[in-house]
């Protein structure tokens, strides 16, 4: 700790940082622009000016950058000086002289830190007389609104899209008074992290446009705490909502996982929860072979609940996107015997091998942040960049140890992001890929290798063997054993190894390769860790329910003849199996239910009961993350329509068909208390958030702004008073403005949005904070289920038999001859990914479907060459009976002699990627 | 679209550098030997070859303002508009090769014989006012001593 | 004055192409060269040029040994270590590189090796302004023949010594002659200036120690290590040694270069080398080394050309061209065209230059056309305040701001003159 002193007062602050942020962190205002607490400092902006002095004596000072001042010992800055002050008015009128003042049209009106800062600093009379200058906006594609006019040139907006998430398509052009900011020509920003644009850029140059679309104020929107549900990882979200319609998804800090940052598919996948054609009534078919109609909800009660009454003839299919109390719900109602997962069963047994791994074996698990803090990373199979993006982020941070070694040399602090970026030039910590295609991050990885399931998962065991020669030795050619050796050597050398593979090759052998490596380096590094993706949201939480298996085992018990009544929740079979197998299973099957907030094609087609279910902006939930970490989300709006939670839908109907498990379900807490009871894995999960009834200092939250402003003119055409806040039995936060918002002391868990007096944008955050990139004033919200075992063996698993093909076990190389293509025409499936497009919840979202570019099958040219195919001819795939025509591609990195089969997008989704497949 | 000596000659600069980003402005310049200017075209392809994006290529090409984004004349005059230059009547040389050329400043002329663009001090403040025509120097200019520079550029 | 008491123009004949390598060395040159490398201690040659007093040309006028000294040396020094030379000259009113460039290019050759010697430099970047095409071309062909004699590459003169010159011409732009900016220049990126610290001697070029040095303080180092310190300081009149390429311009009758002693007093200068001004025209004030120091009026005509003692005048020696306003031009004139070079040329990285300086030309126009306002005349001295040292980023602004801020001091009526006479 080092004796700091501002406008004369001593502090004990931590001499690692920076004078501006130990100012904010002890209270202070000062305003800022160019410094962000992701990306260090630069001291362009020159807006955090404060005088220095030399000591105690020194009453005249100097200007200097806070941002650019380190907290050393003795330090003396004034913020409050005379010159300090009329010199950060200044910064404030210059950046405004051509700033079009146009906040009464700006979308970042109301939350705007220039606004916040240009109130700050005590700006407010113009004295500039001329033109000013302006430029041409440019069309950055469905995300990304850009109005360039409101620069302040706080290069911000390339600091973060290309130094830290490495996009290739954003830069700042030209000098002087015309530096712009945007591409080099209009165009779709291609990272997927672009949405992270719209709330670094202090001012309204880079918008949300889905906002836009119909635009609201943020004091006019209700907005909750969230969790974003589509992928594993969990980042927090806020949800905002007017007049019923979720209008943006914005970053929720959390320490441990998203920090300040979120992808594009967690930020703009929300849509799917506004369409029109979701279901907000019960639909019921009344006559065998009739048309649907609209029912009520007590009549569809009754219904359900007499089907229910003889539990041993229904089957339910729990899901992944449903919450953990949902399937809790649909598991008591079915009994754990007739429980089933709406996944292939594939998909179920490897999620719970991962799980198996992860608290039956000695490493843990790393979280988002963890994987940021590791100093060596190999990432086997698992193309992170597409099936959790925001872990690609954090590991494109990770690479950074090796810069910051040699800025702590050269004596750059840290936070001086320039200087460490110019001292460490190229110096990267090791990143090892090796994945089916190249992903996103080889540009800073070490070495990357791409290969079939079973080919990384042999170089796994290679890697493995390196490490400790005690382990199994796997056949590979003499390249990928050096690569091995070297990424051995590299894991070895590290602080803080990490292993990070999952379920996205859809290979048992790969997952048990990582979790071997993990093994044998955590026995030789105590500070190892591993991390697995997994498929979705909630696969981690639908796998600590027990069930009776997949999605095969459920058509097969549904057509052995015994089952009257299959209820499928938040799911939809026809991506999970083929639409025919499943029509021809639940032929006998009298009647299918579904609760799904989508509009499915299985539910139009085969439904008998449809029952509108919430999403995740309609009622509060718990979901667990790829580490095993519960979150709750909480609704930020009143169901629409008689949409309520599957959870509710179910416990009505078990009332009515006089079944007592659920007698005691009247708020979640009840689900998630009786869930805790069961212990094992589930011990602890009633901490995940404070109960329903618990009150800040005797008041709810609320969850509009103060000034949220129209409530009765909402509802002027029907009734001049005001009406009451529906209730939210579920969580403590209110639908409405009152309550008691008290910033900084709610709980992090229950925060419904950023505010603070003089603070109005999300840099707000900077007060919620105890230390700035610290967790927030309050701490953890939320509970880690899974605990690694300490005293396990590691793990240990044989590498998979050399494939057919050459006799030593190498592989095959179209360069040499030694691959002569598939003989027979069968080929290997390889399941590739997409950031937009393989997630069901946001390819039903508009924004997302405008950004989706439609799949292809991935072919090697030498394969492509072989089979006399253009790039764009169709090609026909062929597994057990089904067929699938798409265009192909040509990709350099997808192996040779396989296909890569984008899965989970409309056109491929349950089209069977595991196990052997023909094409043609 | 870049010829295969255009790419000889860019590949040939890399030795000089630890990092192949260091070329850039040389491998610019190179193409604007070639075609006067750096058409945007050109952008991917020289980023190609130094592994830069052709947005970061275009970056660094508009910070410097001796790298032509805009088509040029064949031939570019560069008038020093700085304070020693003006002292000595760059005023009237401007107005003088305005109302010759009948363009303005970053304007071609009809028939693409001229571009008219201001550079900063030449360094030839000894013979000011001065001015470059392709990187030849005129100087000690009167608005007389100007057609016959311009003489020699067809 | 006698070739000895010129090293860096003795070999300079006007009008006549440079001497090639043959004539060069007859000349006495490549005798440093040759007398070094491989055979002198490095660290006892900064100790040479540490005593020689040689402080630096390109306007800041840092001590050269000092500046060395900071680079790391000894076996675990990094093996990269870089010399940069800046000949990006583009201050207005300067144009002393160019002459030496064109003048004598093997100097350069020899300086840049002997330089490189002292500091153990693995590579020299020669950073040439795209304008200068004649010097870039001289100092080409005198690269080629310094390296047919065996002067470069893997083992200099059999010392085991290696060493690479690379040329390397930029594209425009007056901030990349700021010595970070020029780094960032030669890695191929928009040419903004670096913050300091770290200092380039410790992390520079691609992170590695570095040296960024002005042609013609380089052109220096042969004859310091050859003849000594002592010597060397022997040249100067004053407290800084060795002599200088002065120049003038504007309307005064003869406008140089002159290598003449440091200290040369002012007077000197303007009157007798510049042959004091052109028939009708009287002295006003100058700028005495380059765009961006402060005037100097009659009363400081008589303080020796020393790096000190103007700055204690309140301006900077800067690169010692005089501008010379006389008193038939538009101060306000001069000054609107002065800030709009500074504005233009700002890279557009910190706000009171990027967005203060253009406001001050526009100010300015109106003054210069009788239409300043009092308040606009709070706001010059404003920015004269806010634009100065440590509130930018780099040392652009307070360059460009200081011939405002020393107008107001001494010119303030032609700023009243300016306001718009009420009706
Ligand atoms: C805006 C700006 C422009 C500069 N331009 C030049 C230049 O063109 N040539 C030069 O030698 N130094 C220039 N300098 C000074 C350099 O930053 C640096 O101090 C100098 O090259 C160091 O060399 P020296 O120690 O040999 O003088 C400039 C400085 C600034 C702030
Ligand atoms: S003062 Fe600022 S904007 Fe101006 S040149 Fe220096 S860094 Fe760039
Ligand atoms: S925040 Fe310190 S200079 Fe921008």
């Amino acid at each position: 700790m080092a004796t700091v002193f501002i406008d004369g007062k001593p502090y004990e602050v931590d001499p690692s940082r920076n004078m501006l942020q130990v100012a904010l962190e002890l209270g202070f205002d000062l305003p800022y622009f160019c410094w962000h607490p992701a990306l260090g400092s630069v001291g362009a902006c020159r807006q955090c000016a404060v005088s220095q002095y030399k000591d105690a004596d020194d009453t005249a000072g100097k200007l200097g950058m806070a941002c650019m001042t380190a907290a050393g010992e003795g330090t003396r800055i004034g913020i409050e000086s005379e010159e300090a002050r009329e010199f950060r008015k200044s910064v404030i009128e210059w950046l405004m002289i051509a700033h079009p003042h146009d906040c009464p049209v700006c979308e970042e009106g109301g939350e705007c830190h220039l606004q916040d800062m240009t109130v700050m600093a005590g700006h407010a009379y113009r004295r500039y007389r001329y033109g000013k200058r302006t430029h041409r906006n440019q069309d950055l594609g469905p995300f990304i609104g850009h109005e360039m006019n409101r620069c302040i040139a706080c290069y911000r907006c390339v600091r973060f899209y290309k130094e830290y998430a490495g996009g290739r398509d954003l830069d700042a052009f030209a000098t002087a008074r015309d530096v712009y900011f945007g591409r080099s020509a209009d165009g779709v920003l291609e990272s997927p992290f672009s949405g992270n644009l719209a709330e670094i850029c202090p001012t309204g140059v880079f918008t949300d446009k889905t906002l836009g679309e119909a635009y609201t104020r943020k004091w006019d929107m209700a907005s909750a705490p969230s969790v974003c549900g589509h992928c594993s990882l969990g980042c927090n979200t806020f949800v905002n909502e007017r007049y019923g319609a979720v209008r943006r998804i914005l970053n929720r800090y959390n320490h441990a996982i998203n920090g300040y940052f979120l992808c594009d598919r967690g930020r703009f996948g929300y849509g799917f929860a506004n369409r029109e054609d979701r279901p907000t009534t019960p639909l019921l078919r009344r006559v065998r072979g009739g048309a649907p109609s609209p029912a009520s909800a007590t009549e569809v009660a009754g219904y359900l609940g007499t089907w229910l009454a003889e539990p041993s003839g229904v089957i339910g299919l729990g899901s992944p996107r449903a919450s953990l109390e949902s399937n809790f719900a649909l598991q008591t109602a079915v009994g754990a015997e007739r429980f089933y997962h709406a996944v292939p069963e594939a998909e179920r047994a490897l999620v719970a091998t991962v799980l198996g791994l992860m608290r039956g074996g000695p490493v843990p698990t790393a979280s988002l942040r963890e994987a940021e803090d590791a100093d060596a990373v190999l990432v086997l199979g698992e193309d992170v960049g597409n099936t959790a993006p925001r872990l690609a982020l954090s590991l494109r941070q990770s690479v950074r140890h090796a810069a910051w070694r040699v800025a702590d040399k050269a004596g750059v602090p840290r936070w001086q992001d320039n200087g460490v970026r110019e001292a460490a030039h190229l110096a990267r910590s090791p990143l090892v890929l090796a994945t089916p295609e190249a992903g996103d991050l080889e540009d800073v990885a070490l070495a990357s290798l791409c290969g079939t399931p079973d080919r990384l998962a042999r170089f796994g065991c290679a890697v493995a063997h390196a490490i400790d020669g005690g382990l199994p030795e796997a056949a590979v050619p003499d390249a990928v054993r050096t690569l091995a050796a070297r990424t051995a050597e590299a894991l070895l050398a590290a602080d803080r190894p990490l292993v990070v593979s999952g379920t996205g090759c859809l290979s048992e052998a790969v997952v048990r390769a990582a979790a071997m490596i993990a093994g044998a380096l955590h026995r030789r590094n105590a500070a190892t860790k591993q991390l697995f993706v997994l498929p979705q949201a909630n696969s981690a939480g639908l796998a600590l329910l027990e069930s009776a298996g997949g999605v095969e085992a459920a058509l097969a018990r549904a057509r052995a003849g015994d089952i009257h009544t299959v209820v499928v929740m938040e799911a939809d079979p026809d991506r999970v199996a083929d639409p025919a197998a499943v029509d021809e299973a639940l032929s006998d099957v009298r009647h299918v239910v579904v609760l799904d907030p989508l509009p499915t094609g299985f539910a139009a087609r085969r439904a008998d009961l449809v029952l509108p279910a919430a999403s995740f902006a309609d009622a509060a939930g718990t979901v667990v993350n790829h580490e095993g970490r519960a979150q709750r989300f909480a609704a930020v709006r009143p169901p629409p329509g008689d949409v309520q939670a599957s959870w509710r839908w179910l416990r009505d109907a078990l009332a009515r068909g006089g079944r007592s498990e659920a007698a005691g379900w009247q708020r979640l807490d009840d689900l998630t208390l009786a869930l805790a009871a069961r212990g094992g894995d589930l011990t602890g999960l009633e901490h995940v958030a404070p109960p329903a009834e618990a009150r800040h200092a005797g008041r709810p939250l609320p969850r509009e702004p103060h000034r949220a402003s129209g409530r009765t003119a909402v509802h002027a055409g029907k009734t001049m008073f005001e009406p009451a806040a529906p209730p939210d039995p579920d969580t403590p936060l209110r639908h409405s403005m009152e309550g008691h918002y008290a910033p900084g002391r709610v709980p992090p868990a229950l925060l419904p949005f950023l505010w603070q007096p003089g603070w109005d944008s999300e840099q707000a955050l900077n007060k919620f904070q105890a230390e700035i990139t610290g967790p927030l004033k309050g701490g953890d919200r939320s509970v880690r289920l899974l605990a690694p075992d300490p005293d396990a063996p590691a793990p240990i698993c044989d590498p998979p038999p050399p494939e057919p093909g050459p006799a030593d076990g190498t592989w095959p190389d179209p360069a040499d001859g030694s691959w002569p293509g598939p003989a027979d025409g069968t080929w290997p499936v390889v399941p590739v990914w997409r950031v937009f497009g393989s997630e069901e919840l946001s390819t039903a979202a508009p924004a997302i479907r405008a950004r989706m570019t439609p799949p292809h099958l991935l072919v090697h040219p030498a394969d492509a060459e072989h089979l006399g195919l253009r790039p764009g001819a169709p090609l026909t795939l062929t597994v057990e009976g089904r067929r699938l025509t798409l265009p192909i591609a040509l990709s350099e990195t997808i192996p040779e002699g396989t296909i890569g089969l984008p899965a989970g997008f409309p056109e491929t989704a349950g089209f069977p990627i595991a196990g052997a497949t023909t094409a043609r | 679209m870049l010829t295969a000596e255009e790419r000889d000659v860019i590949t040939g600069l890399l030795g000089h550098y630890t990092d192949p980003r260091a070329a850039v402005v040389e491998a610019l310049k190179v193409v604007q030997e070639h075609r006067r200017w750096v058409p945007d075209e050109a952008l991917p392809e020289v980023g190609a070859l130094l592994g830069l994006s052709a947005h970061d290529v275009d970056a660094v090409a508009t910070f410097y303002n001796l790298i032509f984004r805009q088509p040029v004349g064949r031939h570019v005059i560069l008038v020093c508009d700085s304070v020693s230059c003006w002292m000595l009547g760059y005023e009237d040389i401007a107005t003088a090769l305005k109302r010759r050329l009948g363009i303005g400043f970053g304007e071609t002329t009809p028939d693409d014989r001229f571009t008219l663009l201001p550079i900063c001090c030449l360094g030839a403040c000894d013979k000011a006012p001065a001015m470059l025509i392709d990187f030849e120097l005129y100087g000690d200019l009167t608005p007389e001593r100007l057609d016959a520079a311009l003489g020699h550029y067809a | 004055m006698r070739d000895e008491d010129r090293p860096l123009t003795r070999n300079i004949r006007p009008g006549e192409p440079p001497l090639d390598r043959a004539g060069y060395e007859e000349a006495g040159g490549y005798r440093a060269l040759k007398a070094v490398i491989g055979r002198r201690d490095p660290g006892e040659l900064l100790d040479i040029v540490k005593d020689s007093g040689l402080r630096g040309r390109g306007g800041a006028g840092f001590p050269t040994g000092m500046k060395w000294g900071f680079i790391p040396m000894g076996p675990d020094a990094p093996k990269q270590k870089y010399l940069i030379v800046n000949a990006d000259e583009m201050e207005p009113g300067t144009f002393k590189d160019r002459f030496l460039l064109e003048g004598d290019p093997h100097q350069m050759v020899e300086a840049a090796i002997v330089a490189a010697w002292i500091i153990q430099a693995s590579d020299v970047y020669i950073f040439v302004r795209d304008a200068y095409r004649r010097a870039t071309d001289l100092l080409r062909a005198a690269l080629a023949e310094a390296r047919e004699a065996g002067y470069l590459g893997r083992n200099i003169l059999g010392s085991g010594y290696e060493l690479e010159v690379h040329l390397h011409t930029s594209a425009g732009r007056y901030i990349c002659g700021e010595e970070t900016a020029l780094i960032n220049a030669l890695e191929g990126k928009r040419a903004v200036p670096r913050q300091k610290p770290p200092f380039p001697q410790s992390s520079g070029l691609w992170g590695r120690p570095s040296v960024v040095n002005n042609v013609e303080t380089l052109y220096n180092i042969p004859h310091i290590v050859l003849r000594g310190a002592e010597w060397y300081r022997g040249l100067g009149k004053g407290a800084d040694g060795g002599t200088k390429l002065f120049g003038a311009s504007g309307r005064v009758k003869r406008k140089g270069p002159w290598e003449l002693p440091m200290g040369t007093p002012l007077r000197e200068l303007l009157e007798a080398h510049a042959g004091g001004m052109h028939d009708g025209h009287g002295f006003r004030g100058l700028l005495p080394g380059g765009a961006s120091t402060g005037f100097l009026v009659d009363e400081h005509l008589d303080l020796p050309m020393d790096f000190d003692p103007i700055q204690n005048a309140g301006s900077r020696l800067g690169t010692g061209a005089l501008i010379v306003l006389d008193d038939r031009t538009s101060l306000m004139g001069m000054l609107r065209n002065l800030e709009h070079f500074f504005a233009r040329e700002s890279c557009g990285w910190c706000t009171p230059c990027r967005d203060g300086l253009p406001w001050v030309e526009r100010i300015l126009a109106a003054f210069a056309a009788g239409r300043g306002t009092a308040e606009e005349l709070d706001i010059l001295e404003m920015h004269t305040r806010f634009c100065g040292m440590g509130k930018t980023f780099c040392a652009h602004a307070p360059g460009a701001i200081m011939p405002l801020e020393t107008a107001l001091k001494y010119f303030r009526d032609d700023f009243e003159r300016g306001l718009t006479r009420a009706a």
